[in-house]
């Protein structure tokens, strides 16, 4: 499908044999973080009163900081800033994924988190993290976290292995949810969208009925995709936020 | 039976996953209003667990959708 495939932009480059040139990945990604940047600097000019620019970004930090406040408790408040900017960086990109730049000839919006290298980067930075916080704080004490407490000794052999999956499958279950609920609301909405393109152009009865019957969905679909962007990016901090807890509280 | 109309029966097969996520999702939902209802004052500081179940749930069904499309597209 045409809106997922990475292009690129301007003359080829490489390194080594592996290609590094601008893609419209990268582009898109690039936008994301100007969008970000102006959001965050209309919020920042610390006046006394705050205007309505610099509520909006004091609401998103708290938001942050409670997430962290009610999951790890004040010991996790110096990694506020990697939360926030996780969940803003995977909503921003979210939802500039899902602009109808498609009407103009030529452009069409590009998903970033809808790609398995983005959101396996951000999922391995979570739990690459997790590994390093644990390790540093508790030591050779953080395999402590596959033995549950007051587990039975008998139980031991068993609960430890599946303690041991369940901790090595959290990365692959963060890239995914993320990567497979965009991609699979994007397709849907194309296949929504070509319904009623086909539906409209056959010319007959049939297919206008059907065209209307999908237009009304996809304006359904459409809404909720875009509280599927805003639950995914909440869910990845939030997840990311238990894991650190994890971590940082160990039993 | 040849390999292409299997693969499409396969993929079918595997979307019945995402059906069963959907009862999962919705169990979760269910339960958190069922007794968020009986204690309002309670509900809003469970919401990081209800949101937690609901991503366990549903990560399931992404599952399933994704060794749909691993039949379809990759083997």
């Amino acid at each position: 499908m045409h809106q997922f495939t990475v292009e690129r932009i301007g003359p080829k480059l490489e390194i080594a044999g592996y290609d590094i040139s601008f893609t419209n990945s990268a582009l898109w990604m690039l936008l994301a973080l100007l969008v970000i940047g102006l959001f965050m600097s209309g919020g920042m000019r610390r006046q006394l009163v705050p205007g309505r620019w610099q509520i909006a970004v004091e609401g998103v930090i708290g938001f942050a900081r409670n997430l962290i406040d009610s999951n790890i408790g004040p010991a996790g408040r110096k990694f506020t800033p990697y939360v926030f900017s996780l969940f803003v960086f995977i909503l921003v990109s979210n939802l500039l994924g899902m602009l109808p730049l498609g009407i103009v000839p030529g452009l069409h919006a590009f998903t970033t988190t809808s790609h398995f290298s983005i959101t396996g980067l951000l999922a391995i930075m979570s739990f690459s993290l997790v590994l390093i916080v644990g390790f540093g704080r508790h030591g050779l004490h953080f395999f402590s976290l596959f033995v549950p407490e007051g587990t039975p000794w008998f139980m031991l052999p068993l609960i430890i292995p599946i303690e041991i999956v369940s901790f090595l499958v959290r990365p692959f279950s963060l890239l995914l949810r993320l990567f497979v609920a965009m991609m699979s609301g994007h397709i849907l909405m194309e296949v929504f969208g070509s319904f009623i393109v086909n539906g409209f152009g056959s010319g007959t009865v049939t297919g206008f009925g059907v065209g209307i019957i999908s237009f009304i969905f996809i304006v359904g679909v459409g809404a909720l995709e875009l509280l599927v962007c805003a639950l995914q990016a909440y869910v990845f901090a939030l997840l990311t936020s238990l894991y650190l807890n994890d971590a940082i509280n160990l039993h | 039976m040849d390999l292409a109309s299997a693969k499409m029966i396969g993929a079918g097969l595997a979307a019945i996953g995402t059906g069963a996520a959907a009862i999962g999702v919705g169990f979760v939902f269910g339960q958190f209003l069922n007794s968020a209802i009986r204690n309002p004052a309670a509900a809003d500081g469970q919401q990081g667990r209800l949101f937690l179940g609901f991503a366990l749930a549903e990560l399931l069904g992404l599952m399933a959708f994704t060794v749909a499309l691993l039949i379809l597209f990759v083997f």
